[in-house]
């Protein structure tokens, strides 16, 4: 599994992806679609390139659970501090 | 390559996080997590700011993304090189790494001169042309803030990774300090995909 996971055309098969996502991301812009689904679609495709790198270049795919753990800490602490300013946000 | 085989291990009896190998790995991960906080804190408050003004241009129009979107692919390319760079290592082919580890630092080194000129443009022309001031524009100023705290992240990136090159040749550092240096390049080029969508196209 490990060879196989690590060889260098797998590298270069997550650029293509990276490349394709970035590409498409792009060109919705210039497309000009409705404000909502433009927001969606550009944050899943930024979550996703972000998970592309981290899973397949910095090799969390193939570590212990404890890595995943310290990596999605930040994430985790930074939808709890969006929900604590959300009286800022939103205020009465 | 034994090494190699025990960080990567498939087979997981062989390795746990916490043993002194892999302390380096470990400690980098922790300060990447502190590090994803500032960017986090950053991202969070322009979006809030944003939200919360009344008056905010619409981020592509006036930054302009064919030059971001090809320093994106800048990163992205530089990355692959990384860990490129990394496998040549782990191979035990030093000219291959050193011919990869230059072309990641030369990435990030043209990264940074990108970064330079649309700075530049900006601030002499497009700004003021468009009556935003860096001094007294939120838009303007937390996007400084984020790209400039960004850039620094870049700039050390550089920095680190022409020492790594400089001590693996002097045969001080292997091929774990070359994936320990490739996860913070990594992670400069993940945060890079967060803000070229929440700064420059959202």
């Amino acid at each position: 599994m490990t060879s196989e996971a690590h060889s260098t055309s797998n590298y270069i098969k997550i650029f293509w992806i990276l490349l394709a996502l970035t590409v498409i991301e792009v060109a919705i812009v210039y497309m000009g679609l409705p404000k909502m689904l433009l927001a969606s679609l550009l944050v899943i495709f930024a979550v996703w390139k972000a998970a592309l790198v981290a899973m397949h270049f910095m090799h969390l795919k193939f570590e212990k659970k404890t890595l995943t753990i310290v990596a999605l800490a930040p994430f985790v602490l930074c939808i709890f501090l969006v929900l604590m300013l959300m009286p800022d946000i939103f205020p009465h | 390559m034994s090494e190699a085989v025990a960080v990567h291990g498939g087979a997981e009896a062989n390795e746990t996080p916490l043993t002194p190998e892999n302390w380096g790995k470990l400690g980098m991960w922790l300060f990447l997590a502190g590090d994803a906080m500032s960017f986090g804190c950053l991202i969070v408050g322009y979006g809030i700011l944003r939200h919360a003004s009344t008056k905010w241009p619409i981020p592509a129009q006036v930054l302009g993304i064919n030059l971001t979107a090809f320093m994106t692919f800048l990163l992205i390319v530089s990355s692959v090189w990384m860990v490129l760079a990394l496998a040549a290592i782990q191979e035990g082919n030093k000219a291959k790494f050193n011919k990869f580890l230059g072309l990641t630092i030369l990435g990030g080194a043209m990264f940074l001169g990108c970064q330079a000129y649309e700075w530049t443009h900006l601030l002499q022309h497009r700004l003021p042309e468009l009556n935003i001031f860096f001094s007294t524009d939120l838009f303007a100023t937390t996007f400084f803030i984020l790209t400039g705290f960004h850039g620094l992240h870049v700039t050390g990136g550089v920095i680190y990774n022409t020492c790594v090159l400089a001590a693996v040749n002097r045969g001080r550092y292997q091929a774990k300090h070359v994936e320990i240096a490739g996860l913070y390049w990594h992670f400069v080029d993940l945060v890079w995909i967060l803000i070229f969508t929440f700064v420059y196209l959202l």
